[in-house]
């Protein structure tokens, strides 16, 4: 079987579309066609015109924008002259990691308790979906300045300040000295546990919907073969729920990156609102667009090589 | 005790008969089920509280009156209990009127958002064409790229906007999109709205988990490749369709960026949210008889008056949720598929 299977590969190749496929080939170019329509119609002009515009000097007169190229000046004023956006990257990119692989963790773990049956199922994942709420739109920028919220957040802290467990704990493994990088790591972590809570009902929700199509016949199977949870939790929904996992990585780390409180993200707005420098904004934000990218690019190449798709025979 | 549960008794013995029968199997059995469901107990419980924290202080700030506001005394439960603040909020924000804009902005977009989106990731998980990287690449670059970081050309290029110069051929002038809902919808309706490369990865991601064997099957029935989508793959996906729907939902719902840069002209929640404490200024002035004037309004004040208009802006989106997560319990396996 498998010598057919190569002695047909060269052929298939000179007609690489021929018959169904060419068929195959037309049909997907009709599905993606309002893709392509809207990237070229809305997306591709205003996104190369920031890239132009990033090795441009711009000035903006009365409703005319004038630009002059001046090269690579921008890209060089932004890494050698500008006094905080090297810092600010060097800042976010390993906060980044470490809040990344926290919240997939998490949200990964709290998928699968919510996945369970109990009672009240229904309501705990109403909760879990306040989050994605609360930290969307406007809402997000009401709630940073609202100071009465932060006053009661604050009486309530300092009132459980005293019976701090991590604390405590944090004092003995540190007083041991054994790795404690790493334990500052973790409780970094835990510490910011709201924060990884509230950024995580998206990822919560994209496993959850993961768990859901994992049919349980499989769960069956295993059961009936021996198998106990802790290994179909590895054999079988870890397996089926890598091509989401790949998914949330990603969304993970954009939606980390991007938002607007991030403090490389408030040096280009400064940069822009307030110096009105449209040429360093832009060069600033593409070289931050290309880091992450490239980050994506190099972590999501070595997931995917544990990634199972159904699809691939 | 019921006849079934006699019978039982009858043949297997008392729980301690049958646990010494198993070898003390079934009590520790026992025991770890119970100490799990603890575990998982304590630990939602936490995660519960920590979440809902913050939205319990908005409900008791919500029914405070102003005096409680600025009495240190008060922390959650108010003294003078009044629901005059909803009132005000609801009044300022227009809620009545915003609130219909807003449902049927929201549902309309997020409905053709997750229609496209799923059209689009369904044709990257299972076509191949030529240059499929090259558009996939396309997606990656609109889900990393804030819509912000291309704002402002997207506001000239809806200004004067036209295509490789055809519209100015035609007209003499770009006509100008901005202040009407259309553009928003065409930007929807070719999956260029808010963060709708991360649905379509999503879908693609989705599909791709599913067997290839059902679409075979039913291309070999002669169901064509448009009715094989719409027959066979979406019932299979719903709960991937359901959370794309509510993420487009809700983002729609809270969005200020693309609600004010396209549609202006209506009053939507999340806009006369955003600028609710300005407008509060505006409306204890008119209380105090002054026209056209703005008074210094105390930050309590403002701050109480903002989280009650976050309540009524949040409470419709839970109700939605709260149906809509039906769909999440109806897993794959009811479908039919044995993989």
């Amino acid at each position: 079987m498998k010598n057919d299977k190569k002695d047909a590969a060269p052929k298939k190749r000179d007609k690489k579309y021929s018959g169904l496929q060419k068929r195959k080939a037309i049909a997907g170019y009709m599905f993606i066609s309002p893709f392509i329509l809207g990237f070229l119609l809305f997306l591709a002009k205003p996104l190369f015109e920031s890239l132009y515009m990033s090795f441009c000097e711009v000035k903006l007169g009365s409703g005319v924008v004038d630009k002059k190229w001046i090269g690579l000046a921008n890209y060089y004023e932004a890494f050698r002259t500008d006094p905080k956006y090297l810092v600010n990257l060097t800042d976010v990119l390993p906060q980044m990691i470490l809040y990344s692989i926290g919240i997939i963790v998490f949200s990964f773990f709290v998928s699968l308790l919510l996945n369970q049956e109990f009672k009240a199922r229904g309501l705990v994942r109403a909760v879990f979906f306040l989050p994605v709420i609360m930290s969307s739109g406007v809402i997000l920028g009401l709630e940073e300045n609202n100071s009465l919220m932060a006053q009661i957040a604050d009486t309530v802290e300092t009132a459980v300040a005293n019976i701090d467990v991590t604390a405590v704990l944090q004092e003995v493994l540190e007083t041991a000295g054994v790795g404690t990088r790493a334990y500052e790591w973790v409780f970094e972590i835990i510490e910011n546990i709201y924060d990884i809570a509230t950024a995580s009902g998206i990822q919560i929700i994209i496993f959850i919907s993961g768990l859901q199509s994992i049919s349980s016949s499989m769960y069956e199977a295993a059961d009936i073969e021996g198998c106990t949870k802790w290994e179909s939790l590895w054999k079988i929904t870890f397996p089926m729920v890598s091509s989401i996992f790949l998914v949330n990585w990603i969304y993970t780390i954009v939606d980390y990156s991007m938002r607007s409180d991030n403090d490389v993200m408030t040096r280009i707005d400064t940069v822009l609102t307030t110096d009105l420098r449209y040429g360093l904004s832009s060069a600033m934000a593409w070289t931050y667009f290309l880091i992450v990218t490239v980050f994506i690019g190099i972590t999501s190449f070595f997931i995917s090589k544990v990634v199972y798709y159904n699809d691939e025979k | 005790m019921t006849k079934s549960k006699e019978v039982k008794l009858k043949k297997y013995g008392t729980y301690w008969e049958r646990n010494a029968a198993s070898g003390g199997y079934l009590l520790r059995h026992d025991v770890g089920q119970v100490m799990i469901k603890i575990i998982r107990f304590v630990l939602l419980f936490g995660l519960c509280f920590l979440i809902l924290e913050p939205i319990f202080n908005k409900i008791s700030v919500s029914f405070m009156d102003q005096k409680d506001l600025y009495n240190p005394i008060v922390v959650s439960i108010p003294i003078h209990f009044t629901g005059k603040n909803y009132q005000v909020a609801a009044s300022i924000m227009n809620y009545k009127e915003s609130l219909k804009n807003s449902i049927i902005i929201s549902l309309t977009i997020a409905i053709l958002q997750t229609t496209m989106c799923t059209i689009v990731g369904y044709g990257f998980s299972r076509f191949k064409f030529p240059l499929k990287n090259l558009w996939f690449a396309c997606v990656m670059a609109l889900i990393i790229v804030p819509p912000q970081a291309f704002s402002s050309s997207l506001v000239l290029h809806f200004n004067n906007y036209d295509i490789l110069g055809i519209i100015k051929m035609i007209k003499g002038a770009p006509i100008n999109l901005r202040g009407s809902v259309l553009p928003y919808y065409l930007m929807s309706a070719t999956c260029m709205g808010l963060k709708n490369g991360l649905y379509i990865y999503l879908v693609r991601q989705f599909f791709r988990n599913i067997p290839i064997d059902l679409e075979e099957a039913a291309y070999i029935d002669g169901c064509g490749m448009f009715k094989t989508f719409i027959r066979i793959m979406v019932p299979q996906s719903k709960p991937i369709i359901t959370s794309c729907f509510l993420f487009a939902l809700v983002w729609q719902w809270t969005d200020g960026f693309y609600s004010k840069l396209f549609i202006g002209g209506k009053e939507l929640v999340s806009t006369s949210l955003a600028t609710i404490a300005d407008s509060l200024g505006v409306y204890v002035a008119r209380e105090l008889g002054m026209v056209n004037a703005q008074t210094n309004v105390s930050t309590q004040y403002t701050n109480c008056i903002m989280s009650t208009g976050t309540l009524l802006i949040v409470f419709p989106i839970v109700l939605v949720y709260l149906v809509a997560q039906k769909a999440f319990v109806e897993s794959i396996s009811s479908t039919g598929i044995k993989m």
